[in-house]
């Protein structure tokens, strides 16, 4: 448990007064490289949302460990591309959490903006104006602005969207090498086949987690059928969620979630240790 | 060479009124141009206008208990602007209903109830002239007022610059990386309530918008970075500032009215010249590069 680098306690988030996550429990390991499935309106983006904050629990909390830096890729960004700016100024914004609102910035982090950029196949495009940029093109200047948050948490919102398959795996590149350098990292996506080959460990949610552990053995065909069955519209007239009953929920999925999770930790650490 | 210094240095150079003017107007623009370019940033270049219509009953609160005394009106126009400025800012960013929508409605309301106050005492002399401003008539305390303004403008744009660029740029990114989001954009209102109520004394309540918005608009048209917008804005109220003047002085036009309409002069010609102007993007390139 000392290894937790996020903690869901009975997580509930939602809008108004109708759950998008509920009820999660469980936690997420340092160095860990998370998938998160699951259809439409499952509550993907929304616990992305929570983990960073812009959205507060409805109930239960999520518990970072302390000293943990985040750095979030949303899926719609509210980014403003009409704003006239150049590449290296959105990316510099990366250097926020090193420099705050005032620090100056520094030769070296002019060189770390340089290399974010070529990092992601960006070289040369420093000044280019952000509105001339293509959509997979700002969606790899959005991931060298993470690059350079130099993040302990990185979470990233279907990032693949939009992006050609050279840059997909250029991307993947990426994500593997923050892997290796022990960052904990959840990531959204939809194509299972690339959950399967690139990530580790899944969570598969459908509002309430489905499962959650090793890849192969969250992605099996009867939990994928269970998550399809899941009905995405709220209904208005749904029963309030009693206290009685949610805990007896919450105590019958923390147990399966940990257990599930102890037996990823075993199987997780045999490769990374190898 | 005398027919020159006639028309553009003696007005200012004989008339202790023109200097003042010419002082204000400038220190204004220094203040105002800036805080415009980032309200036309942000796309509330209509709520700057709205705000400057909110500040007419604080004023005019000021104007019935006091008379026409430039320093009550300036406090009455500030707490005015702060109050619709907090309100409509809280209404957007606390419900569904968007800053543009709510700050129609703050300052139709604020309207409404300052020409009410401004009938009930006063004639429409009056009305006239806390609705235009009267640029020559500019005492020491109207500069004072407007040079802290400016201080305190330019030293708030110096502090929070990458904050409020980030807010502009990415709104989320800011929020998911520091809680400056919302501060930065309360105080942002703050400076351009500040600016208004500096401008309405020389410009009045509906034309001091102006002098923030028109060069920022024009500014625009010439630059894709946001450091180079700020000083050309400023550039171009400063030559607006001395146009409008000289031609008020000529011409015998009231001086706050031809301000703005030089500054208006410079916005068409920008958007027909403008490096990023309508010339430029109408005319067919033949030739293209390879890549």
């Amino acid at each position: 448990m000392t290894n937790a680098c996020l903690t869901f306690r009975d997580l509930t988030l939602g809008y108004g007064s109708h759950p998008a996550i509920h009820h999660l429990d469980g936690i997420v390991e340092k160095g860990s490289l998370t998938a998160v499935v699951g259809a439409n309106g499952s509550g993907k983006s929304t616990l992305m949302k929570g983990i960073v904050g812009v959205l507060k629990p409805m109930e239960g909390a999520v518990v970072r460990a302390p000293g943990v830096r985040t750095a979030y890729l949303p899926q719609q960004s509210e980014l403003d591309r009409s704003f006239p700016a150049r590449v290296v100024d959105l990316v510099s914004l990366g250097l926020w959490p090193k420099r705050g609102m005032l620090g100056r910035y520094t030769r070296e982090d002019r060189e770390s903006v340089g290399k974010a950029l070529m990092a992601v196949g960006l070289g040369g495009f420093e000044t280019r104006p952000i509105d001339t940029l293509s959509g997979g093109q700002l969606q790899r200047t959005l991931f060298a602005r993470v690059l350079l948050q130099d993040a302990d948490l990185i979470l990233l919102d279907e990032p693949f969207n939009a992006v050609d398959a050279k840059t997909v795996g250029d991307l993947i590149q990426l994500i593997k090498r923050w892997h290796g350098e022990e960052r904990t990292i959840m990531v959204v996506v939809h194509d299972l086949d690339l959950v399967r080959q690139n990530f580790p460990e899944t969570l598969l949610l459908a509002r309430q987690p489905v499962a959650w552990g090793d890849t192969k053995e969250t992605l099996r065909p009867e939990n994928l059928l269970k998550a399809r069955r899941f009905h995405e519209a709220w209904e208005e007239n749904a029963p309030w969620c009693e206290p009685s009953e949610h805990d007896h929920g919450h105590d019958h999925g923390h147990d399966h979630d940990h257990h599930d999770h102890a037996r990823t930790h075993d199987h997780g650490s045999g490769p990374r240790a190898a | 060479m005398d027919f020159l210094y006639g028309l553009f240095i003696a007005p200012f150079a004989d008339f202790a009124f023109m200097q003042r003017a010419l002082f204000g107007s400038l220190m204004l623009s220094l203040g105002a141009c800036p805080v415009g370019v980032f309200l036309m940033l942000r796309r509330m270049s209509l709520s700057g206008d709205a705000m400057a219509h909110a500040i007419l009953p604080g004023a005019a609160a000021g104007f019935l208990l006091y008379g026409l005394e430039i320093l009550p009106m300036t406090i009455g126009g500030l707490i005015a602007g702060i109050i619709v400025a907090l309100g409509a800012g809280a209404v957007s960013r606390f419900t569904i209903q968007r800053e543009d929508a709510s700050m129609a409605a703050f300052y139709l309301i604020s309207l409404a109830v300052g020409v009410l106050m401004v009938s009930i005492r006063g004639s429409s002399v009056d009305l006239m002239h806390v609705l235009f401003g009267t640029v020559l008539a500019l005492n020491n305390e109207a500069l004072t007022l407007i040079g802290g303004i400016v201080v305190v403008t330019l030293a708030s744009l110096a502090i929070f610059w990458r904050a409020l660029v980030a807010e502009c740029l990415d709104p989320l990114f800011l929020r998911s990386v520091s809680r400056m989001g919302s501060p930065v954009h309360f105080i942002f209102l703050g400076l351009v309530v500040l600016n208004l109520v500096g401008g309405f004394q020389a410009l009045g309540t509906l034309l001091s918008v102006g002098l923030m918005m028109l060069p920022a608009a024009a500014a625009r048209f010439w630059t894709v970075r946001v450091e180079p917008m700020c000083v050309l804005a400023v550039l171009i109220g400063f030559a607006s500032c001395i146009a409008g003047l000289l031609l008020s002085y000529h011409a015998s036009l009231p001086s706050g009215p031809a301000i703005i309409l030089s500054a208006g002069v410079v916005y068409f010609f920008s958007i027909v010249f403008g490096s990023r102007g309508a010339l430029r993007a109408r005319i067919v390139h033949h030739r293209h590069r390879t890549a």
